[in-house]
């Protein structure tokens, strides 16, 4: 690999741990990896858990720490979603790699350098069933020389087959205790001061997303210097003000659908995200004790079905108008539909 | 040149409605190792300003001496080669291209194109930065699988690629791409600066606005500035000097749908129903997108409705769009809507009225 100026590195990439051993808060597959350096020995692998909690980076920092440099080109094939993943890719491109040959007895300059090759199949949720079907059979005739390594967002893609086959290992979103402690790593290192509030607050906001955490700090330390307060790593990390939420929930309660209507207009307007709104509005309704559980039921409801055809792609405007709607019906107790009998 | 290119402001400097975020974006690309930039917020509101002006800040004046190419693309997919058509916009320092505009192919200029663009080193090492600038428009309108395809794109090459996304509808990105950048949230100008905006605009054209015309343009452009801008330079066209009762001419197609909705509320049968098929597709062939249809002509029934009744029609008409996004022939749900309002209303009518 070409020698990269360090400097022009985004923070996330530039403490992205290279050992296993640095990864934070994945004890069990730390310790199971942790073993395969010692004995050479590894099973097929799922990863699967959220955005931004180490799942590239372990695979990666093991297929190095196995095979060190000089080696890793010609033992581990790495296929993301953004390489064109069909059928016949899969099948011709992993069947070439695994075609050729490993020489055992290659220990190099202290690298394990087991006798097999890694496959790391990354953002593996993204292939389809047939692709992953036609991984079967690769994943058998290849066994002996081949590990496989999938990771993926959400195991449900994961055909069972495949993932029947795999040891798997969920990584957790991180623990605020956890991630402070990487933060404040990171901090000592580029010479930040974060007092302990607004490092609750970072750990707060990222909610268990370790990457977003360094990409606020990163953002946070540019826009305000050294010193870094709570109210400054809120102000970048775009989070929907909690008045807005409650002033949402105050105009439904109202009963008054022209002000809720209003409201959803400066909404989008503001452009804040809808799906991000809904989770947060769920949170207030959860937490709110002049709305019975009858009224939370039928809210929770809407915002479920609203969350979903957001997801389909659903028009922002329209479905939040709708969450309104049903909520002012909730609050003020109108029946569900509209009665024709009047 | 019209108004709204010609006073676009160059600099982040000369940015004024969305001062703050001009003086942060200004600030975060002191350093080499700024993050990818997601912006998203409703159209008109200066994200494109506010992102050329970014390039600008970075690159210097050579941002702006971009070259447009219209290039077909030959990529292998998997058993067969395909064309894909791509118009790219290119400085020395920056490419601009909106992706999704290759439809469902989406997919392939994310893993071949844009692979390979964000693979090659900047050419020009004379620069000052150490890296170049992929600027994707409408992101939030790729597909899926082409919005998973920029992951490890964004990652793997990020000490001398960055991205700018730009987008709409930031609950359209998946949020494994969120996660790799920082989002940044344009809002739509309030009236107040819309007003500014136009004054401002005046002056240089050295016009005079009878009081409280600036104001009326910008209440009716719903927060859109270039809205505002084209508005205020129709006005200019229509007549000058300004007459402080100079009527606001409305969009064609807004006043088309505003007919929809009365022909609607004066009568609900299948023949009108019928009549109303005929509107609606007209409105497509024009190229007005359906959601802003549906959205504008809920807009005007609400206007003519009962409290009671709003409730109920907000629901359909977000049901009926949800229906049209997974469907594929929108005038289907764009009729389904209105049969459905005009069964409800008709209920209503007769409810109540006997
Ligand atoms: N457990 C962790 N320990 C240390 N750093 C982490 C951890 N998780 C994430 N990071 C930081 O976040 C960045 C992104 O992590 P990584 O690429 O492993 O995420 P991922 O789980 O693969 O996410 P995605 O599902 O979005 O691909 C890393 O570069 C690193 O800086
Ligand atoms: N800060 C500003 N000061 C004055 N005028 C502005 C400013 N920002 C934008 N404008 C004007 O508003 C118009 C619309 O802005 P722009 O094209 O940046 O919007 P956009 O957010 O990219 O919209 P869309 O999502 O519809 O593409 C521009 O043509 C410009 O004339
Ligand atoms: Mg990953
Ligand atoms: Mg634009």
């Amino acid at each position: 690999m070409a020698p990269i100026v360090q400097s022009s590195q985004p923070w996330v990439e530039k403490y992205r741990p290279k050992q296993v051993k640095d990864v934070a808060h994945q004890d069990e597959v730390v310790r199971v990896l942790t073993n395969t350096l010692e004995t050479g020995s590894c099973p097929h692998m799922l990863f699967y858990g959220p955005p931004g909690t180490g799942k590239t980076t372990t695979a990666l920092a093991i297929a190095h720490q196995l095979f060190g440099p000089e080696l890793y080109k010609s033992r581990v094939l790495e296929l993301n979603a953004s390489d064109d993943r069909g059928i016949n890719v899969v099948r011709t491109k992993i069947k070439d790699f695994a075609a050729v040959a490993v020489s055992t007895n290659q220990r190099k300059s202290g690298y394990p350098c087991p006798p097999y090759k890694i496959i790391v199949l990354d953002e593996a949720d993204s292939m389809t069933e047939d692709a992953q079907n036609a991984l079967r059979r690769t994943m058998e005739t290849h066994s002996k020389v081949t590990r496989f390594f999938f990771i993926c967002n959400y195991i449900s893609r994961i055909i069972e087959p495949l993932a029947s086959r795999c040891a798997k290992f969920r990584f957790k979103p991180l623990s605020e205790e956890i991630m402070s402690s990487r933060i404040l790593y990171i901090c000592r290192e580029e010479g930040l001061n974060l007092d302990s509030e607004a490092l609750s607050t970072l750990s707060s906001i990222s909610q268990g997303d370790l990457r977003r955490a360094i990409t606020y700090l990163q953002s946070a330390a540019r826009l305000f210097g050294s010193s870094i307060s709570s109210k400054d790593l809120i102000s970048v990390s775009g989070v929907i003000p909690t008045e807005v939420v409650q002033a949402f929930l105050a105009t439904c309660k109202s009963g008054n659908f022209d002000s809720a209507n209003k409201e959803v207009n400066d909404f989008i307007a503001e452009g804040y995200p809808v799906s991000q709104f809904l989770t947060q509005l769920f949170e207030a309704i959860v937490e709110a004790d002049d709305i019975s559980d009858e009224q939370k039921a039928r809210i929770s409801k809407k915002l479920g079905e609203a969350d979903k055809c957001l997801v389909d792609g659903a028009d922002e405007y329209l479905q939040l108008l709708d969450v309104a709607s049903n909520t002012i019906r909730a609050c003020c107790n109108m029946p569900e539909g509209f009665s024709f009998d009047g | 040149m019209l108004w709204v290119d010609k006073y676009r402001p160059k600099t982040l400097d000369q940015i004024t409605v969305h001062e703050d975020v001009a003086q942060n974006l200004k600030k975060l690309v002191t350093e080499q190792d700024c993050p990818h930039l997601l912006f998203y917020g409703p159209p008109g509101a200066g994200k494109k300003t506010l992102i050329m002006a970014l390039l600008r800040q970075m690159f210097g004046n050579s941002a702006e001496k971009v070259k447009v190419e219209n290039r077909t693309w030959k990529v292998d997919a998997g058993s067969r080669s395909i064309d894909i058509e791509l118009t790219t916009l290119a400085s020395a320092n920056h490419i601009e291209m909106s992706p999704s505009d290759a439809g469902f192919q989406d997919r392939y200029v994310v893993q071949e194109i844009i692979k390979e663009m964000a693979k090659n080193r900047p050419i020009d090492t004379k620069g000052k930065k150490g890296f170049k600038v992929l600027l994707l428009n409408e992101v939030d309108k790729l597909s899926r699988e082409a919005q998973h395809s920029l992951r490890r794109t964004m990652e793997k090459y990020s000490a001398y690629c960055r991205l700018i996304l730009c987008c709409n509808s930031s609950s359209r990105v998946i949020e494994a791409i969120r996660s790799r950048c920082l989002n940044v949230r344009i809002n739509a100008p309030n009236e107040e600066q819309i007003v500014r905006a136009l004054d401002f605009i005046s002056k240089k054209e050295d016009l005079q606005l009878p009081s409280g015309f600036a104001a009326r343009i910008a209440e009716k452009s719903n927060r859109n500035l270039r809205r505002a801008i084209l508005s205020l330079e129709t006005c200019r066209v229509q007549q000058y000097p300004f007459s402080s009762k100079q009527t606001i001419p409305p969009m064609d197609w807004e006043e088309y749908i505003s007919e929809i909705a009365s022909d609607i509320m004066k009568e609900q049968s299948p023949k009108r129903l019928f009549q109303v098929r005929g509107k609606l597709y007209e409105l497509l062939i024009n190229c007005i997108p359906p959601e802003i249809i549906l959205k504008r002509l809920l807009y005007e029934l609400l206007k003519k409705l009962d409290a009671e009744l709003k409730l109920e029609v907000c629901h359909w008409a977000a049901y009926y769009e949800h229906r049209m996004r997974l469907g594929q022939k929108a005038i289907f749900h764009l009729e389904a809507f209105v049969a459905k309002f005009m069964s409800v209303y008709k209920a209503f009518l007769i409810a109540t009225f006997g």
